[in-house]
């Protein structure tokens, strides 16, 4: 970066809560009107601060779920039993709340409609999220590059944005579906988590030259890269996210 | 412009849970205690045979070094016991870690170099001035608690520089290169911090 200008601080900026829209029992989105946000790219991540009465604070990272769309900023928040941050921001925030938020953060873990090559999105249960705001920029700029999600549930009613993803199937856009701990009677869809098989089956094939953008539990994400790369995927055009422990 | 919110605004009905069993002073600002051993990694797991395995030390010096996994495992190493701190906010106490110190590996090299770039399979690079990966301050370990280290977490070795936010410990460590300008590795390029020190919160590019 030598010679270029060092951007300012990405100062904390007061952030008021618009609308919470529910989306699975665990799972809820929050938007905010952040004035003066500088827009963001589809993947990347907000910090958000909260300051309790005596000064304690609690800082953590939430991916953006939307498309760039002015002041508004949304997040979705899947609700962590016993947690610090989570159960605060699904169950006591209410529209009108102020809290404090910097961002938008990261510079690789994003997609832009301009970038070409097909765009394959494997998602495990709420690291659909980046993936969402990706789906939702490609919608928002009229884009068409062939995209498929791979979205990895437990069950029906835990996938998130399930409504609108099915709305905005088409146009290039294929939506499918694994749930993997019960379905609905008459499933006919992946009943079992994500495997190479599947991958292959969803997904284009490793000379198509697919950019591959995988997010969700470290596991899953630890599964699906590895068989991403035995497929013959090139591993430098496959962008990862994890969250969690490795369960070990 | 002047600062937004510059002054912490108090969020309604927040109380938060401090951990009742931790030092704050062990805490840098904005970081939370887990027990669990998150990951962060960019891409897939590089898995590289020890056989084809080798660390080695190129750039601004007479001769570059290189050692294959025998031969690194035949140096002397030490138990670390140190806290780290992940820039996704999350620190980790007393994680016991078992490496070669870097001081090992860099004695007796003579380089007008003042930084040092860490680079893995992978592709993945981290930069810092070498004074602080020298004197007691870096390590490249291979075992963490009494377990070879996993893939997930940088196996079969990873740097371990716990001064710094951990993505400047890079994973699946294959050598170090000495320069005599700063170069920006991965996440630097990125939008996170050069330096990426957690006392002082260096995040983000600016902070």
């Amino acid at each position: 970066m030598a010679g270029t200008a060092v951007p300012g601080r990405l100062s904390w900026q007061l952030a008021e809560l618009a609308e919470v829209v529910v989306e699975t029992p665990r799972v809820k989105t929050i938007v905010f009107d952040v004035p003066g946000w500088p827009s963001h790219r589809a993947g990347q991540h907000v910090d958000i601060r909260l300051t309790a009465e005596d000064g304690y604070q609690a800082e953590r990272s939430f991916s953006i779920a939307s498309a760039a769309d002015g002041t508004r900023v949304a997040l979705t928040v899947q609700k962590i039993e016993g947690g610090e941050v989570s159960p605060y921001l699904t169950e006591e925030l209410r529209p009108g709340d102020k809290i404090e938020l910097r961002g938008p953060i990261g510079g690789y873990f994003v997609w832009e409609p301009s970038e070409r090559g097909p765009l394959m999105l494997v998602a495990g249960g709420s690291g659909i999220v980046p993936l969402m705001a990706m789906i939702r920029t490609r919608e928002a700029a009229g884009d068409d590059t062939e995209t498929v999600l791979l979205y990895s549930s437990r069950s029906r009613d835990d996938v998130i944005y399930r409504d609108e993803l099915e709305r905005l199937s088409g146009n290039g856009l294929a939506v499918v579906h694994a749930l993997t701990d019960s379905q609905p009677p008459g499933w006919t869809g992946y009943a079992r988590r994500v495997d190479a098989e599947m991958l292959a089956e969803v997904g284009p094939r490793p000379a198509e030259r697919p950019r591959v953008y995988a997010c969700g539990p470290t596991p899953f994400v630890e599964a699906v890269a590895e068989a991403l790369v035995r497929l013959g995927h090139d591993p430098l055009a496959i962008k990862t996210e994890r969250f969690g422990p490795t369960g070990r | 412009m002047p600062p937004k919110a510059a002054k912490p605004v108090v969020s309604r009905g927040f109380r938060g849970r401090r951990a009742a069993d931790v030092d704050p002073a062990r805490l840098p600002p904005g970081q939370y205690v887990t027990r669990d051993f998150p990951v962060l990694s960019a891409g897939p797991t590089p898995h590289t045979s020890l056989e084809l395995w080798d660390f080695s030390i190129v750039g601004e010096l007479d001769e570059p070094r290189k050692w294959t996994w025998e031969e690194f495992r035949a140096l002397p190493s030490e138990e670390i016991t140190r806290d780290i701190h992940c820039v996704n906010k999350w620190s980790k106490l007393d994680t016991v870690w078992r490496g070669v110190s870097v001081d090992t590996l860099l004695e007796g090299i003579e380089t007008s170099g003042g930084y040092v770039t860490q680079f893995s399979d992978g592709g993945y690079t981290t930069n810092l001035p070498l004074e602080d990966i020298t004197a007691g301050k870096a390590w490249v370990v291979f075992a963490y608690g009494d377990e070879p280290l996993e893939p997930e977490h940088g196996g079969p070795a990873r740097m371990l520089v716990p001064r710094h936010y951990f993505w400047k410990s890079a994973k699946w460590i294959r050598g170090l290169r000495l320069h005599s300008t700063d170069e920006p590795g991965f996440w630097e390029t990125n939008g996170y911090h050069n330096y990426g020190d957690p006392w002082q919160e260096q995040r983000y590019q600016g902070d």
